[in-house]
């Protein structure tokens, strides 16, 4: 769900916001990263019913595949996450997203995987979404586009992951709505998933965090400069309602404690409260921050449809209503992970998802990483949480019969 | 990271652990109840290669066991053995634990429940060793095998031997087999009666069917 850790100073030194928007705009449709291009013999059909074609996925990789092709991981980004997970951003110039879990020597081991992450379906960095032209108009889809689910972006990276010759990936591995296609992953393609590290995430969408996601979307809505979703054509941008949207999402994915660790009631840049409506806290300053620098790289409608796409997701209606029928008969050996004071996807809705699995007699661990920094904690430096993908995925990869790096099986 | 974890690292295997472990069968499906940091679920998937799960409620505990490779979930016998389906495995194992679990009675009902065979091992309240104590001292017991004042012990619900014995069969349940151990977990290599090891065993392993 988050992108970014939390930051402090300017994210994007030297970049002018009118170069950021370039870069980003140029991303959309021609991303610098890999790209799978399909055409309309390779359609894409989605929830909504919809058949999309012609569509793009864009993607990374690190690492080799091996001759087994059996060390394969797919890394799912999370609401405003993108395909650069262990390498730097074009737009932003900042380091990959994940990089304290997925690099040489790192948990994820490149030098013992090959790491595969993509940008999502409704996304803005190079996978088609609203900000992507149109190839029947030649303007850009905005609200035309279908809506998209974690289903149909799972489906996607189906199609990539068969592109690359992947039969089966060794490990799917995502946090919050990256945490989401790990579970929709293991329960559509179970004979393709060896194991699975869902963190931070849930089964559904509760309606707690729908409500978050709908006060974010009317506030992109409200923005006169939305147009209707149509800002692109008009030459516009709804930064003032983006970046509101952006500031009401950031508070979901701290925790109180951290917030006041991190803040307190301290006054920005002044001796005295001013009897106005400036920044007067610092809690304040550094919200309208986030909400200004996210305008930068990420698009209106994107923001939309993928918030939307979390909204859909409910494992267990798709399979009546029982959660452990999602995962019946699966072979897959699942890792969940949650955090104490995650408030967003707490751990009862990890925990929900162990009884099911549990009742359906699946392989799982499940570690709790106690943590003071809420939902954002996943992304960050959380020792417990590396400790743990890195002796799941060893125990894994001995499983599978994957060599580690010295050799040794 | 070091690679795989041979048997050879395990430096000293825990006496009870080697009784438990001739009890279970080759490649059964086997759910450690209060596992630790799985010590006993991976002395058992070497010499007994069985399918392994474990419920643990410490996160230090899990987090080992779960860097070991095993599988592992956080939990509480009290709390989280209702959502394993009937018959879901083929032993189930509670080492040490029901007398610190708030209901034992119905975890044993649970455990029954869920394992087509149940082994369960209890420390004896009855040893002669916590009689004396309480007899000619009129406290609470403190031994090195169980070490707590009664004001700090995880223990809330201590049993005898018989004790045991007696709740088993209340329960329409049967001992198929028993040992008893001394405090460091060798076994008491003979048979007797339920009252002499009531008062001479420290601990004792039962393999429970019904």
């Amino acid at each position: 769900m988050t992108d970014t850790p939390v930051q402090d100073g300017p994210v994007t030194a030297g970049l002018t916001p009118a170069d950021l928007e370039l870069a980003q705009r140029r991303e959309i449709d021609t991303p610098s990263s890999k790209c799978m291009r399909c055409g309309a013999e390779e359609a894409l059909p989605l929830d909504s019913g919809v058949i999309l074609s012609p569509w793009q996925i864009a993607y990374e990789t690190y690492g080799t595949l091996n001759a087994d092709r059996s060390n394969a991981i797919l890394i799912c980004h999370a609401l405003t996450g993108d395909q650069y997970v262990a390498s730097t951003n074009p737009v932003t110039r900042k380091p990959g997203w994940w990089t304290m879990l997925v690099g040489p020597g790192k948990p994820v081991d490149t030098d013992r995987y090959f790491v595969i992450c993509s940008n999502v379906l409704g996304g803005c960095m190079g996978t088609t979404g609203p900000a992507s032209t149109d190839p029947a108009t030649g303007a850009p889809y905005a609200l035309t586009l279908p809506l998209v689910t974690i289903r149909d972006m799972v489906r996607a990276q189906a199609r990539l992951v068969e592109h690359l010759g992947i039969d089966t990936l060794f490990s799917v591995i995502g946090g919050s709505m990256g945490g989401m296609q790990v579970l929709q992953w293991a329960s559509l393609f179970p004979q393709k998933v060896f194991s699975a590290i869902p963190i931070a995430t849930g089964a559904r969408h509760s309606s707690q965090n729908i409500a978050f996601h709908e006060v974010g979307r009317q506030a992109v809505m409200a923005d006169p400069d939305w147009c209707g979703g149509a800002y692109l054509k008009a030459g516009k941008r709804p930064s003032k309602g983006l970046s509101v949207a952006r500031m009401a999402a950031h508070i979901t994915y701290m925790s109180d404690t951290s917030l006041h660790q991190k803040f307190g009631r301290n006054l920005q840049d002044r001796e005295a409260l001013t009897f106005g409506f400036d920044a007067d806290f610092q809690i304040e300053s550094y919200l309208r921050h986030q909400g200004m620098t996210f305008v930068d790289r990420f698009d209106a409608n994107s923001y939309l449809y993928v918030t939307r796409a979390m909204d859909y997701f409910d494992l267990a209606a798709e399979h009546g209503g029982s959660l452990a029928k999602a995962f019946l008969r699966t072979n897959t050996r699942f890792c969940v992970i949650s955090f104490t004071t995650d408030w967003l996807f707490p751990t009862s809705e990890s925990k929900a998802v162990v009884r099911a699995l549990n009742a359906a007699a699946a392989n799982v661990s499940f570690v709790e990483v106690v943590s003071d920094r809420g939902h954002d904690a996943f992304l960050l430096d959380e020792p417990e949480m590396f400790r743990t993908v890195r002796g799941f995925l060893t125990g894994a990869a001995r499983a599978r019969g994957i060599p580690a790096p010295g050799g040794a099986a | 990271m070091t690679p795989a974890t041979p048997s050879s690292s395990i430096v000293t295997i825990r006496g009870d652990h080697l009784v438990v472990c001739d009890l279970v069968p080759e490649g059964a499906r086997v759910l450690d109840v209060g596992c630790e940091d799985g010590a006993l679920l991976q002395l058992l998937t070497e010499r007994r290669h069985i399918d392994g799960r474990g419920i643990e409620l410490s996160q230090s505990g899990v987090n080992k066991a779960v860097a070991r490779g095993l599988s592992v979930v956080q939990g509480d016998a009290d709390m989280d053995l209702s959502d394993y389906p009937d018959n879901a495995f083929d032993v189930v194992i509670l080492s040490q634990t029901l007398q610190a679990t708030r209901d034992p009675k119905g975890v044993l009902e649970q455990l029954l429940r869920i394992g087509g065979q149940v082994i369960v091992s209890i420390p004896n309240f009855a040893h002669w060793r916590n009689r004396m104590q309480l007899l000619w001292r009129g406290r609470m017991p403190v031994t090195k095998y169980l070490s707590y004042q009664w004001y700090d012990t995880p223990n809330i619900h201590f049993c005898s031997i018989r004790d045991f014995v007696a709740l088993v069969e209340e329960m329409d349940a049967t001992v198929v087999k028993a040992v008893a151990l001394s405090g460091q977990g060798d076994r008491i290599g003979f048979s007797a009666p339920w009252w002499l090891w009531n008062l001479i065993g420290e601990q004792a392993v039962f393999l429970l069917k019904r």
